[in-house]
Parts: structure tokens; sequence; C-alpha cells
């Protein structure tokens, strides 16, 4: 308890801050129609799985190229345990976050005693989640490339987390958990394991000086990554009762999760949640131009792909102009101020 | 006097470069042990081997009762064998205050009383007024005085310092000088390195000089001074008395 | 290898030989015993067409791998950037020449004419426009833009050319040649593997454009303004090579090995957007297999993964060729990150 009363005390401005963004969003779902709320409901799924990577990459320094390795282990995890043993999804996720994190500790393991670092870390974690993505595609029993359904059921059912009006429901489920992940993110940045992991993050040889073990700290941080992804990986097959191999272990998934917090501010608390509101945002603003242009753009209309190349050109200008992202740039603007 | 570290009979080689030759000394408690010698003469390998950055090829370190040649770095720091680097490594991304912290962690969990550990090293090393800057940026005095701060903060019972007036003004170096005497004062021993000789003869209770990887001499400065060996390999060609 | 990568992988150097032998030996033991059991049971005799089919299938698609790998391991020793837009410009060469020969009726050999300068100027204004302001940013800024770059590039390519997949016959695919001394009958036939045409020629000229890569590296100004910009970019500067210019230069040459491979493969490929993007992935296999930076690694490593990936056809059936390549991806990043061409640093 009173290390609980302090951590209070010394974030109270942090949790301030999230207790009015959870009081905003989660009335969220009077104003916004059905579609824009499982949008919504969406968009909290991957700012959960962006603050497990944010933990690795954004705390610990180590950049994970391949974290739908641990989103789709929790989303299969949680389909498994649901359609074939009937496990009621609270425990599945549970369970989830568990083989995220055991499997976070066994790659980390192996690559960080190896002395994989920097780009080489990249592209092993990128190779490890390709190759649970073809892995899951030739294992029948996990339903091979068909990937896996989950039975619909009528009415409310709390044990399978099923519900009439699913949509409500599941967004201020999911929300709950994002508040619980920024808390616990809180947590570590105040507390001696969030201080080795930005210690080992600056400097391996120098942290390993002041008594941090270097390899204990970056395994931490693995499976604690590795635990919050996979929970948000789980969530994914809870709310859209359907995932296949390519879905939740794609490459796309690893860089939709990456990119989250880099626009946003990596190793901030808030970079992973603000980084997916602007570019969810961003992304529907693209798509609905190209959906229903204005007159004058009239030839842009339902222009397949356009929405990625606008996509694709504000990430290069961002990394250009502002590399720290969001945070990072207001930052340097109120820094640029002051003096 | 007890003795906190023991070096023994320490050999290292890289390829066919003997770094270090046999090598052994005592530090006791309390004490600073300074290191003279050139530039190459293995002052920094021995420390790297005390310190266990890098491994000896033969040889035996006891620290505190324990032997530690073959230990990791991180192990011997968590003894209270901490180091500072020849060319610091402040932590660029993080105030002074957090590159602090990280030593205060080393022997408290509650970030209350590890805030409370940092300010209290930051106000010993003349680092208050820079606790929220970031280490990015700093001057060299200020980088130098961070490193030892933050290896302060761990609680150590030795801390082996390498070259920690290199670079500063004469200025700086005095208040460096300072702050060094005062954490001896507060009964931490320490092996120091230091080309400055005028800071090195003043701080030091004994000194060691190696030479070419073997020690040639080890007493007290007003000995070492005198020892036709070491004036006639060392201290004959470059001794200069005022810091250069 | 690359400055930046070098001083990342710091690896005891004695506990790394040690286990690389130790790997080379279990590797030798494993493919002995194996081919000893293949023969004995009477594997060998009942398939050793399909064997034939996989090595030669290997070597001719491990040639293409080893052309595209070429440009993205030269730009990776040299500008220190991991390109992730290189297949995406493979992919502009693919559209280029497909383009060319549908609209133009341009013989897509000849098209290398037009889509290797096309390419070498495109990936010159990339790199002056994009790459060059974060040549000093970190890793994963770097990794993101040339991520970004794909995803335009790809995206443009859709707005344009939908994502209908298509695809070319090659009029003279089914000839025969007398070259004199032997008639070749396509699709040729060599021990009962077949060997398709636009496959052969696509491999015979990975060969000759590596050469010409490999000498122009070597032996020529250029060549050796480029090496020593790669080892020595300060001294480089000092004696009066503009730097900025070699890299410029150095991601065109690179983004041209990409067009060239693009219009090499096109006659053999479901053209699409993202017909370069597996490339790009394979790519990275053979340029940490290979030694990044190294121009005859990227060959070799290219040849071995084409053979890796055909030959796991036959032994584990049913499973994708790509997680073998990933597997040997992931041995070597463990055991041999500085690859078989790579010098072991400390």
């Amino acid at each position: 308890m009173n290390r609980l009363s302090t951590l209070v005390k010394s974030s109270s401005s942090d949790l301030l801050v999230l207790l009015g963004v959870v009081a905003i969003l989660s009335i969220l779902p009077v104003a916004l129609n059905p579609f824009l709320l499982s949008v919504a409901t969406g968009v909290l799924i991957f700012a959960l799985a962006a603050i497990g990577w944010n933990v690795l990459s954004g705390f610990a320094g180590q950049f994970s190229f391949g974290h739908a390795a641990f989103f789709g282990l929790g989303a299969y995890t949680v389909a498994i345990l649901l359609t074939k043993y009937s496990v009621s999804p609270w425990l599945g996720l549970v369970v989830g976050g568990l083989v995220g994190a055991a499997f976070g500790l066994v790659v980390g393991w192996v690559s960080f005693r190896f002395g994989l670092k920097g780009a080489y870390f990249a592209l092993a974690t990128f190779a490890v989640a390709e190759m649970l993505r073809i892995t899951f595609n030739n294992l029948d029993y996990l339903g091979a490339g068909i990937g896996i359904t989950i039975p619909l059921v009528y009415g409310d059912d709390w044990v399978r987390m099923q519900f009439s009006n699913t949509r409500e429901i599941h967004y201020w489920l999911i929300l709950g958990l994002l508040a619980v992940a920024v808390v616990a993110t809180i947590a570590i940045k105040r507390s001696r394991i969030g201080s080795y992991m930005f210690a080992v993050r600056e400097d391996e040889d120098a942290a390993a000086a002041l008594g941090i073990n270097p390899l204990k700290t970056k395994l931490v941080a693995m499976s604690i990554s590795g635990f919050i992804t996979a929970v948000a990986g789980g969530y994914f097959t809870l709310f859209f009762l359907f995932i296949d191999p390519d879905v939740v272990f794609g490459a796309v998934v690893s860089v939709a999760i990456l990119l989250r917090p880099i626009v946003g501010g990596m190793g901030t608390i808030w970079g992973p949640v603000i980084g997916a509101a602007v570019l969810s945002l961003l992304g529907e603003l693209t798509r609905s131009l190209v959906r229903d242009p204005p007159a004058f753009l009239s030839f842009i209309e339902g222009a397949n792909g356009l929405d990625q190349v606008l996509f694709g050109l504000i990430l290069v200008v961002m990394i250009i102009r502002a590399p720290d992202g969001i945070l990072g740039w207001f930052r340097r603007r109120r820094k640029q101020a002051q003096t | 006097m007890t003795t906190i570290l023991n070096v023994d009979d320490v050999s290292k080689s890289f390829g066919g470069l003997k770094a270090v030759r046999e090598v052994g000394f005592d530090l006791h408690e309390g004490e600073i042990l300074g290191f003279i010698g050139p530039n190459g003469a293995g002052k920094t390998t021995l420390f790297n081997i005390v310190a266990g950055a890098i491994p000896a090829d033969s040889g035996f370190v006891t620290f505190d009762g324990q032997r530690t040649e073959a230990m990791r770095p991180h192990e011997i720091a968590r003894l209270g064998l901490v180091r500072t680097f020849q060319v610091v490594k402040p932590f660029s991304g993080l105030t002074v205050h957090e590159n602090v912290l990280v030593g205060a962690f080393l022997n408290r969990r509650d970030p209350t009383e590890a805030n409370a550990r940092s300010r209290e090293m930051m106000r010993i090393t003349g680092l208050t007024p820079y606790a929220d800057r970031a280490a990015q940026g700093l001057t060299l005095a200020i980088r130098k005085r961070l490193e030892l701060a933050r290896a302060l903060a761990t609680d150590p019972k030795v801390l082996l310092l390498d070259e920690v007036l290199a670079g500063l003004t004469p200025t700086e170096g005095a208040e460096m000088i300072e702050v060094v005497r005062s954490i001896r004062d507060g009964g931490v021993s320490m092996l120091i390195i230091e080309h400055v000789m005028a800071a090195i003869m003043a701080l030091s209770d004994r000194i060691a000089v190696i030479h070419h990887g073997e020690m040639l001499a080890i007493g007290k400065p007003a000995e070492i001074v005198k020892d036709p060996r070491v004036v006639e390999a060392y201290l004959g060609e470059e001794f200069q008395i005022a810091p250069d | 290898m690359g400055r930046k990568l070098t001083s990342d992988t710091t690896v005891n150097e004695t506990t790394q030989g040690r286990s690389r032998a130790w790997v080379w030996t279990v590797l030798a033991i494993v493919a002995f015993v194996l081919g000893i059991f293949l023969v004995q049971s009477g594997w060998w005799d009942s398939n050793h067409s399909v064997f034939a089919q996989a090595v030669v299938s290997g070597l001719l698609i491990g040639g293409v791998y080893g052309l595209v790998a070429m440009g993205l391991s030269l730009v990776f020793g040299v500008l220190d950037i991991i390109n992730f837009a290189h297949g995406a410009l493979m992919t502009i060469g693919i559209y280029a020449s497909y383009l060319l020969f549908q609209e133009y009726g341009v013989d897509p050999y000849i098209s290398l004419l037009i889509t290797v300068p096309l390419l070498f100027v495109v990936g010159m204004g990339i790199q002056h426009f994009a790459i060059n302001p974060v040549m000093t940013a970190p890793v994963h800024n770097q990794l993101l833009l040339t991520l970004g770059i794909a995803i335009m590039i790809e995206n443009i390519l859709l707005v344009v050319f939908t994502g209908t997949p298509r695809s070319i016959e090659l009029p003279y695919a089914r000839e025969s040649f007398d070259l004199g001394f032997v008639t070749l009958d396509f699709p040729l036939k060599v021990f009962g593997a077949v060997v398709s045409m636009p496959k052969l020629i696509a491999f015979v000229m990975a060969i000759v454009l590596a050469l010409v890569l490999y000498v122009l590296i070597q032996r020529t100004w250029l060549g050796s303004a480029i090496r020593a910009s790669a080892q020595q970019p300060e001294g480089a500067e000092l004696v009066g090579i503009d730097i900025n210019r070699i890299y410029m230069i150095t991601f065109g040459i690179g983004a041209a090995a990409a067009g060239a491979a693009g219009t090499l493969v096109m006659p053999f490929l479901f053209v699409s957007p993202t017909a370069g993007a597996t490339f790009n992935i394979i790519a990275f296999v053979v340029v940490v297999l290979g030694g990044m930076g190294s121009v005859p690694g990227a060959l070799v490593g290219g040849l071995i993964i084409g053979l890796t990936q055909e030959m796991s056809q036959i032994f584990v059936s049913g499973s994708s060729k790509f997680l073998s390549v990933f597997v040997v991806f992931i041995l070597v990043l463990l055991f041999r990150p500085q690859g078989i061409f790579g010098k072991a640093h400390r």
C-alpha cells in the first residue's frame, strides 16, 4: 500500500491525465455511430499492443520488428482455448499474456545471449514473427490458412465474453485494459526496473558498471512487453471473432504496432496512445477522402491505395521533420520557446 | 589496516602485446591508491580487469573477501566495487537526476528513497543546478562530475576513477579534487588513474607506477618521486609538477 | 560490414569461434547421415529427378536473389542504411518493363537499357530528398523512412495499375536455338529437370551483372571512391571525395540493380504491386548470410538461399519454402552475424 501511495504521489500528473482521458473516452460510445465505435475499439486494441512494444523498444531500447509474434500468439491462445476447450476468454486473455511473456523470454534469451542488437535484433524478431506466420499457416490443428472463427452465441454471455450490445461493452472493457496498462507503464517508469531499462537503452556498459544486469533487464522488458501485446492480440480475437495467420502474424501487424509509439513518441507514457489516435484519425480521414472526395479532387474517387500513398508520405515527412514523434516535437518546440 | 581489494599476479595479453604483466597490489580500507604511468602502460587495462570488463589471462582479484576475477561487471558492481569510465558514458537521453537515480537504485528499491539519495549525491558533487537538464549537451566538467555522482550513488566500498581530471581546466580540476577528497572522507576507498601529477601526488596515500604493463614501484608519494627506477622510466622524461 | 553495425555486434571472439566450429561439425554429420540414409532407403532412386529439379530451380532463382541482394548490400555497406524500399524499387523495374513490352512491344531484355538508367535516377532522387536528411538518425528511423517510401511506391503502382496480377508470355520462350555446337530446345531438360528460358536468361544475366558490378567497384575510380566512403567517410572527404555525391550514386546503383532484377524476373512472374516485396525479405536474409556490404557474398548467399528454399520443399513437403529460409536466417544471425564472407570482428 505504501508503494502504491508513493506511486500516486510521484506521478500524480500522469495519473490525472489518465483519469481525464479515460473519462472522456468512456462517454464516447454515446456520440459515435456503431461503425465508428468499432473503429475506436480497434484503435484501443492496437494502442494496447503498442504500449507493450513501447516497453521493450521505447523503454529498454531493443527495437522489435516482429511484435506480431506476440499479438498472434495471444490471439491464437484465446481462440484455441475458447473453441477447442471452452475456456472462458477471461482466463484465455491471462493465459495468452503468459504465453506471450514466455515466448518473449525464450526469444529474448536466445537473441540477447548471442549478442543481437540494433538492426540485427530487429531483423531477428521480424524473422521470428514470419516463421510463426508460416508455421501457423501449415498447422491443421490451428486451422492452418483458413484460420479460426469464434462461434456466435445469442444474448449476453459474460463467460464467453459475447454481448448483445457487443460494441459498447467491448469498448469499455478494452478501455479498462488500456488504462491498466498505462498505469503499469507509469509504475514501471517510476520504479527501479524502469530506471534500469532506460540505462540499458542508453549504454549497456555504463549500466553494467552501476550493477545492472543488462541481460536480465532486457528479458524483463521482453516478457512484460510480450505479455501486454499478447493480451491485445487476445482481445483482437474476442472483438473481431475471426483470425487467421496473416491477419494476426503478418508483417503489417508488426509495423502497425511499432508505428504508433514512434509517431506518438517512443519511450514516453502517452506516445503509444497518442500515436494510435493520430494514425487512425489520419487513416480514416484519407480513406473517407478517397471514398468521397471534394469536387476539385473528384478524380481520386475510389482510387484504391491512394490513402496508403498519403499515409506513406506522412510517415516519410514525419521521420524527416519530427524524428522523435509528436510528443518529442512538442517538447522541442517548448524548449525552443523558452530559450 | 584492513585490505579491501587484493590484486594478485594478474596478466593480460592482446594478441602478442602483453598489456599487463604479473601485477599485484593491495588496497587498504579508506585509502586512495593512485596509478601513474605513460599512455599505453596498461593502467586502464588493469582497471578493466579489476572491474570485470575484460577477463584476465591469469591471476586473482579478491574484493571484500570474495574472488571476483571470473565475475561479470554488474556482479562486481553489486559487491560494491564501482568504476567510472575514462571516456565518460552518461545516459544521454536522461536528465542528470535520472542518471544519478540509476546508480541510487542499486541498493534501494523504493523510488522515494532513491530520489533522496540522488538529490544528496547531486548536492555533494555540485550538480543540483543541473538536475533536470538532459545529460546530452553538458560540458565535459559537468559530465565527469555526473559520472562520479552516478557511481557514488550506488554506495560503493571502492571506487575506480579513471582520469576524472583529464580535460578539465585548473579551476574545474581543483573543484573535482575537493569532491574526491570529501568522498574519501566519507569512507570510500579509491583507485585512481590520473595524468595530472600534482593532483595525484596531493590526493593519493600511496602511488603505484605502471610501465610497459609492469608494476615498477609502489609506495608513498614522497618515496616514489625519489625512486631511481621510476625517475628513469617515467618521471625523468615527463614529470610535470603543474597540470598540463 | 557497416560501421554502425560493426560496433553493435560485439561478440566474444573465442566463444564465437568455438560455437561456429561446433555448428559446422554438427551440420556436416547431419548431412552425411542424411545422405547415407537417403541412398540406402532407395529414396534417391525414386526421387533423383525431383532432386535435380530442386537444385536447378534453386540455383536459377538464387542468381536473381543474389542480384537483388547485391544492391541492398551495397547500399548497406556504404550508406549504412537498411533499405526496406529495395523490393519496391524492384517492382518499379517490373512494371516499367511490363509496360514497355505490352504497350510498345519492347523486348524485356532490351528494356534493361531503359529500366536500369530509370531506376538509377529514381534511386538518386530518393537518396537526395529522403535518405540524406536521415543519414545520422537512429537506425529505426531510417528503417521506417524506407518503409514509408516502400508503402508509397507500392500504392502508387496500385493506384495506377490496380492490384490485378498480370503476366506476359515471351514470344520466343519455346523455340529452339542453334548455337552451332549444340542446339538448345526450350524448355530445356537437364538431368531430368526442366529449365525455362526466362529463368535461365535471368540467371545468366544476374551473374553477368554481378560481375559488372564487382568490376565497377573493384577496378574503377568511382568504385574506389565508393569503397573509401564506406570504410573511412572522413578520410574520403579529406582526399576530396564529395561524399554526398557518392552516397547518391551508390544508392542509384543499388536501385539500378533492383530495377535490373525486376526486369529479369518480369517474364516469369505475376506482375503485381507487391511482387518485389517478397524479394526484399529474401534479400535481407541473403545480405546477412553473405556479409553486409559484400557483392560476391550476396551472389553466393543468393545461391545458397535459392537452394535452401527449393531443397526444403523436397524434405518437408507441404511446408512453405520460406520457413527454411528464415530458419537459416536465424541461425546465421546467431552464429555468424558477420556473414560467410564478412570478416570476424571483436
